[in-house]
């Protein structure tokens, strides 16, 4: 939450030079189709000064631009697509919030599935393990049975 | 001369520790019990030595006292008395005073409550939590000292950071706080176990109740913040999946994984090398949050350089703890004897399951909020890891678990009857699919698979009152019996109901407010209205204030509905005069149906305003689903069986009533 809190503060200082507030009214586009399209990929898209936040949440007027630059291409008639890669061409795949499938975020991707698989074969195995030495039982030796015969003899 | 002394008090406080950890773990070594008998006093003395140096540095700053560099960072003359108070703990110093205050509390209470412990376990656990406290009161001394004083000292303070002066994140880092190093305790006593070498079905009883009352206290704190980034923030957000809310939320998974673990343990003594690793995962997450917040790693890797000696301290002390615990367990846990054989049908293989699911979305949480940093410092690179990731990977774990979740309470222990528990929850199942049906046909838009988060949510609920009622036999005996049966359930059962309970209003409130969200981006001057949900608002224009420390602009609104008046609105921009920084406070009219809420914005041309009007439905089960968490661990807690040293005076009592009657 620190970080939404010093965006903010970054946000709330520049707010003093140029008024910004996360989508303004004068933003909204006429179409709702479109204006829905416009938001759907603004809140995948991170705002560049501030720290995890989406340019549709956030105040900075750097996400401001991007917001007005996502909604020109809408206009102009591009696919979702074509304006996030658009838009990741110019500055980088950090923009991404939701990071591509890549050799560089294989790790990150897999990570958690590996580690469910893991546990789930951990557990089969422990199971398989104890079954196992629960069945194999082994028996009394002579001397034992004699042993036993003789403590229950005695009780 | 008050700052000198708490100076001095932590100073001696480190010196009692660095004799708390080391007296008491020779004296288990060579078997001496006056050695041993150190440790609890130790502990107490610690506690008394910091609660002196945190009164001492609460006190400089309730006097504004500053010439303490501290002090005159986040405090100023004219702050209320509150934010005074919470400013001790709303910096880097004065936090980590509180977290070892806190720390210390914990061994403290350990001490005194833990005579029915056995001597050796009680020497080991006050051991290791005292060098906990060694190496976090030494951070502190070296690197983070509050009590440096300003020669000439300064007229005022540059106060505190805004968005920080508010009542809820006045007593977020406390409760967090308390979460967080309350799991120190299960740590303590997990590496006093491997220490030792033996641990049995009463280690488990002695963990639970610290636990507890530690997952408690993180439960309110993450509640608390989450609500204040609701109201504060401004756009009614109430999770951003921000990496310092993971650090907070990924001690609590593994946390209510441990809780449910250590369970198993106590009823039948199995799963204790997991526990005992659970119960060191669990702590060494409270430190990485500790770390990730504390050294600003996190704003980037870079401002790692900013203060170094800070994050390489708190790295070697997770590299000492972490490390160190985890090689014990290596080579003492094989040591353990294993226990309790059961089916995989049963109570202890539902609870199997979610440890399962509940560490694996930890894992999900750790590597999505790790891997941007590590990438970036191996190669470079910049990515960003955010809500689309998490709500890929951790979702589909978690769903599961919820839709599980009811079966677990209705299984027997060692064998349980899958088809039997399915049945008793027909009736529980039923309710919530009539619910998320009736929630599908009253929709006018998506998403559509909204109403079949509401029938989980309300599944959880309804499988968690089905389990009371299956114990009471409700329906099947007299009322008068059903009555008897209430009485005498155990605590803990109202307890599990209630803490499950509210995880489905959570769910609930998270469905409806995310799903069915409605918001409308207005520029609107004195005068014109707005429609949303129902409601009918007028702006009456805008107001200038003055406040105790800051100046405000109110926006005023009258909302109605259904032709009446109902509230009147005044959100508004703070502007805070000593540290010239602004707030935006939403105005929230709260009712059962959900929050409207609305946000200020700023002039636009022509005399009108940009506003933001937002319906939030249900959201406030989220945070009212949390405090009924929250009494469920307080109800479970009181629980006879599980108070501290209860069995034994209550079998001591029986004894004495035998022998009288």
């Amino acid at each position: 939450m620190r970080h939404i809190l010093s965006c903010f503060m970054v946000a709330a200082v520049l707010t003093v030079a140029a008024p910004a507030f996360a989508v303004q009214p004068d933003e909204v586009l006429p179409d709702p189709a479109l204006e829905a399209r416009a938001r759907a990929i603004s809140s995948g898209l991170r705002c560049l000064v501030c720290q995890n936040q989406s340019i549709d949440d956030s105040d900075a007027p750097l996400a401001r631009d991007l917001r007005i630059l996502v909604r020109d291409r809408l206009k102009a008639g591009d696919s979702d697509d074509e304006i996030i890669d658009f838009v990741v061409a110019r500055y980088g795949e950090f923009v991404l919030l939701k990071p591509r499938f890549e050799p560089h975020t294989l790790l990150l991707w897999l990570a958690t599935p590996a580690v469910g698989i893991a546990a789930i074969a951990i557990l089969v195995l422990a199971a398989r393990r104890r079954k196992n030495q629960t069945n194999q039982a082994v028996p009394l030796s002579e001397s034992e049975k004699r042993r036993l015969k003789k403590l229950l003899g005695k009780a | 001369m008050i700052a000198e002394t708490g100076h001095y008090a932590l100073i001696l406080a480190l010196g009692v520790a660095i004799l708390q950890t080391v007296l008491p773990l020779w004296g288990t070594r060579t078997r001496d019990f006056e050695l041993m008998g150190i440790a609890a006093p130790a502990a107490q003395m610690q506690f008394l030595l910091i609660a002196l140096a945190f009164g001492a540095l609460m006190t400089a700053y309730v006097t504004s006292d500053f010439s303490l560099a501290n002090v005159w960072q986040n405090s100023a003359a004219s702050k209320p008395l509150l934010y005074k108070i919470s400013g001790v703990w709303g910096n880097h110093e004065g936090s980590m005073v509180l977290w070892v205050l806190i720390l210390a509390l914990f061994g403290a209470a350990v001490a005194s409550f833990g005579s029915n412990l056995p001597a050796e376990l009680r020497a080991n656990v006050l051991a290791v939590q005292g060098s906990i406290g060694v190496a976090f009161l030494l951070f502190i001394i070296t690197t983070s000292n509050p009590f440096v004083r300003l020669d000439p000292a300064p007229l005022d303070g540059n106060g505190l950071n805004p968005v920080l002066q508010d009542p809820a994140l006045a007593f977020h880092p406390p409760f967090l706080y308390a979460g967080y190093v309350g799991f120190s305790m299960a740590f303590s006593f997990a590496v006093a176990a491997l220490i030792d070498g033996r641990i049995d079905v009463a280690w488990a009883r002695w963990v639970r109740p610290w636990t507890l009352a530690a997952w408690m206290c993180l439960t309110l704190g993450i509640a608390m913040g989450s609500w204040w980034a609701y109201y504060e923030l401004g756009w009614g957000g109430f999770w951003f999946w921000d990496p310092v809310e993971n650090a907070s939320f990924m001690p609590w998974l593994a946390g209510t994984a441990l809780l449910h673990s250590a369970l198993v343990m106590e009823k039948r003594d199995a799963l204790k090398v997991w526990t005992l690793l659970l119960a060191i995962i669990t702590f060494s997450l409270s430190l990485m949050g500790t770390f990730l917040v504390r050294s600003g790693v996190l704003t980037s890797v870079h401002a790692f350089a900013v203060d170094p000696a800070r994050g390489a301290f708190i790295l070697g002390i997770m590299g000492v703890f972490i490390g160190g615990a985890l090689a014990l367990f290596a080579w003492r846990a094989p040591l353990l004897k294993q226990g309790g054989i059961f089916a995989p049908i049963s109570r202890e293989g539902a609870l199997v399951l979610n440890n399962l699911l509940l560490t694996t979305a930890c894992a999900a949480v750790f590597v999505g909020t790790l891997y941007p940093l590590l990438l970036e410092s191996l190669t470079g690179e910049k990515i960003s890891v955010g809500a689309p990731f998490f709500n890929l990977t951790f979702a589909p774990l978690i769903v599961p678990l919820l839709i599980v979740l009811p079966f677990g309470p209705m299984l027997a222990w060692k064998r349980g009857d899958a088809l039997a528990a399915a049945q008793r929850l027909a009736a529980a199942a039923a309710i919530a699919l009539l619910i998320a049906v009736v929630c599908l046909a009253a929709m006018q838009r998506g998403p559509w698979l909204a109403p079949f988060g509401i029938g989980l949510g309300v599944w959880l609920i309804a499988g968690a009152l089905t389990e009371i009622a299956t114990r009471v036999k409700l329906f099947e005996v007299g009322v008068t019996e059903v009555w008897r049966r209430l009485q005498s359930l155990p605590r803990s059962a109202f307890g599990t109901m209630l803490a499950h309970g509210g995880l489905g209003m959570c769910v609930i409130g998270i469905v409806a407010t995310t799903a069915w969200r409605e918001e409308q981006i207005l520029a609107l001057k004195p005068g014109e209205t707005a429609d949303i949900a129902g409601y009918h608002l007028t702006f009456d224009g805008v107001a200038p204030r003055q406040g105790p420390n800051y100046r405000e602009r109110v926006g005023l609104f009258s909302i109605m509905r259904n032709g009446a008046a109902v509230a009147s609105l005044e959100p508004s921009k703070r502007e805070f005069t000593v540290e010239r920084n602004a707030t935006t406070e939403a105005g929230i009219h709260v009712s059962w149906r959900g929050d409207l809420y609305v946000v200020l914005g700023d002039a636009l041309k022509d005399g009108a305003y940009s506003v933001r009007i937002y319906f939030n439905p249900l959201v406030r089960f989220i945070w009212l689903g949390a405090v009924v968490m929250f009494i469920g661990g307080a109800v479970s807690l009181s629980d006879r069986r599980l108070r501290v040293g209860a069995p034994k005076r209550a079998l001591a009592r029986a004894v004495a009533a035998k022998a009288a009657g």
